[in-house]
């Protein structure tokens, strides 16, 4: 008896950024679990895709905060641990702490924010599934790709097919091809 | 010409200048002149290890010489790029495309030289960690409340955060270098630096938002840190820098130097990379413009702190007439003039848009910022408040050749980032292009 195969995502081509955001914007609204593709960011592809992240600012919020008091305290602390009276001006003296406090809650901020970037996005992975469709690599070049992820479900494959079709994609491939038990 | 295949000649002019050189005879010249400079750098370094600072001309009064000077104009030099690239790419300019990733580079280079400076200044280089905050068995901390302190975290914050607002940059570059590359060697070596970046539009968003944010934070990090070193002068009492116009100075000063070494970088990447349609005679006239611009808020600093001195009167106007008539005065003129007269030029749009102009004004800003330098740090401190403090500060040799040095350190770093990396943010010049119609 034959094996049985269905891809894990359907991969269609697009040859511009409107269609494609477009296209992803329909299908979502189908209920189809989608991801597009593109060499550079693309305007209105949030509302298309549903994006309502906000990871990213809220740990340069936190990052910012808990960068500043760290420093803040590690300032106050060590003053205070090993006292120097200069002048008899205060140990902990808050407009000498602040520059390097405000320094360090910027460090705070943009570690957090690009970490936490990194992070929700799955990177670094060096390989993906997505990797193995031939044109795939044109994603950064100058095509636009959607991609239907079906999960192994072979009649959703071929509604996804028909789906992508519809969109105007001026190709489509299967990619990474799964046994189905 | 359609957007698609625009897009595609952007990919191919940027992302295969590493596997295929355009000009692999000039830049090993270049090469070859900057590992020389780096050579001499490791002797310089190697001799000031071995005997100490003495081989310098630095001596009491003037114990600052030349690695301050350098490590202030190096900095200042650093600032220009975190500026042109944070402040245009918020301000949605679509020109900073061209110029922001060289410029960041030339960021990262300059702050490894300016971070250097201080660190081979302490006498004992190797201690240099005493100034980070740690629990040590001494039971000592860094002194929080002297500009000492501030100096040193401002110069590793914004080491960390050019470095991660450059390579955030580039990650999209990088997967398309990736993606083109036929050669193992280099697709293993994108490859790795891509960290599997595959342009999905989650990715894109979450991207763009680290992207922006970060360089929203580093546009008051610019600020903060030129205020650091600014008070490190600005905080004592010394005469000449006891001013609190010391950091908006300094920040207006660095940006000058900055856009100068933009300019000349500008000119040079051009040619040797044949980028001639997208490093155009355009940014030419916006960096000529950035030059003069920030070159008059320099010369009105200059103004500023004359006035302070007439104003204040006592050792402040002693400290003047030592800038304009004394032992040093041909660093204040030198400054005045190179970083002033040529800039002139660049009031007409046919100088600002000619590349050999805006490199040679370029050169002789980049000049007079560093004699600038050298006048406020010499000038401050060759007469202290008694007499018997007096004391001349000549240059030696080893300065001069850490000086040369450097310029070897910093040459290297941008020669191997032009050699190995993507130079022009492509992605961002192809969204431009999508944008408008694609």
């Amino acid at each position: 008896m034959a094996e049985r195969t269905c891809p894990y995502a359907v991969l269609a081509e697009f040859d511009a950024p409107r269609a494609l955001v477009e296209g992803a914007g329909t299908l979502r609204g189908d209920g189809w679990r989608i991801e597009t593709f593109s060499p550079f960011p693309l305007d209105g592809l949030g509302d298309a895709i549903g994006f309502s992240d906000r990871a990213v600012p809220v740990a340069v919020l936190v990052g910012a905060v808990l960068g500043a008091a760290l420093i803040f305290a590690i300032q106050a602390g060590a003053n205070l641990d090993y006292p120097l009276d200069v002048g008899g001006r205060p140990l902990v003296t808050v407009p000498g702490f602040l520059l390097v406090t405000l320094e360090c809650g910027i460090l705070g901020a943009v570690l957090a924010g690009i970490g936490t970037m990194l992070a929700r996005n799955g990177l670094p992975r060096l390989h993906h599934p997505l990797f193995n469709a031939e044109r795939f690599s044109l994603a950064s070049d100058d095509r636009f790709f959607l991609a239907i992820l079906v999960d192994g479900d072979a009649d959703r494959a071929h509604d996804a097919r028909a789906a992508l079709w519809r969109c105007g994609a001026v190709d489509v491939v299967d990619v990474g091809e799964q046994l189905v038990a | 010409m359609t957007a698609p295949s625009r897009y595609h000649q952007i990919t191919g002019e940027v992302v295969s200048i590493p596997p295929r050189f355009p000009a692999p005879r000039a830049w090993w010249l270049l090469f070859a002149g900057a590992l020389a400079l780096l050579a001499l750098w490791v002797v310089a370094v190697a001799v000031l290890l071995v005997r100490g600072p003495g081989v310098w001309g630095n001596n009491i009064p003037v114990g600052w010489g030349f690695p301050i000077i350098g490590y202030v104009w190096w900095l200042g030099i650093g600032h220009a790029g975190t500026l042109i690239s944070s402040m245009l790419l918020l301000l949605s300019r679509s020109w900073r495309n061209s110029l922001n990733r060289f410029a960041e580079a030339m960021t990262l280079f300059a702050v490894v030289c300016a971070g250097l400076l201080p660190i081979l200044h302490l006498g004992r280089p190797w201690y240099f960690y005493w100034m980070a905050p740690y629990p040590n068995t001494m039971g000592v901390w860094p002194q929080f409340r002297s500009p000492l302190a501030w100096d040193f975290f401002a110069v590793v914050v914004y080491l960390v955060v050019s470095v991660a607002f450059w390579y955030v940059g580039i990650i999209p570059d990088l997967a398309s270098a990736r993606d083109r590359a036929t050669k193992r060697r280099w697709q293993f070596f994108f490859g790795l630096l891509a960290l599997g970046w595959r342009g999905a539009g989650s990715h894109w968003l979450r991207w763009r938002q680290a992207y922006r944010l970060t360089a929203a934070l580093a546009i008051p990090l610019v600020a903060l840190v030129t205020a650091s070193y600014a008070l490190l002068f600005a905080g004592g009492p010394v005469h000449g820098w006891n001013s609190t116009i010391f950091p908006a100075y300094f920040l207006v000063g660095a940006v000058f130097s900055g856009f100068a070494v933009v300019g000349i970088l500008a000119v040079v990447i051009r040619s040797l990379l044949g980028l001639r349609d997208l490093i155009t005679p355009l940014h030419f006239d916006r960096i000529g413009k950035l030059l003069l611009a920030t070159g008059l808020m320099t010369l009105y600093g200059y103004l500023a702190d004359a006035f302070t001195a007439l104003y204040g009167g006592g050792y402040e106007l002693e400290t003047l007439h030592d800038r304009v008539g004394g032992a040093y005065a041909w660093s204040f003129w030198g400054a005045v003039v190179l970083n002033f007269v040529p800039l002139q030029f660049m009031w007409r749009r046919r100088f600002r848009t000619s590349p050999i102009v805006l490199a040679l004004v370029g050169v002789s800003v980049a000049a007079g910022m560093w004699l600038e330098r050298y006048m406020l740090v010499v000038t401050g401190l060759f007469r202290d408040w008694t007499g018997s403090s007096t004391g001349l500060f000549h240059a030696t040799f080893w300065d001069w050749a850490l000086f040369a040095g450097f310029i070897g350190v910093f040459a290297t770093g941008m020669l191997l980032f032009v050699r190995l990396l993507p130079v022009v943010s492509a992605f961002e010049i192809k969204r431009e292009i999508g944008e408008s119609g694609g």
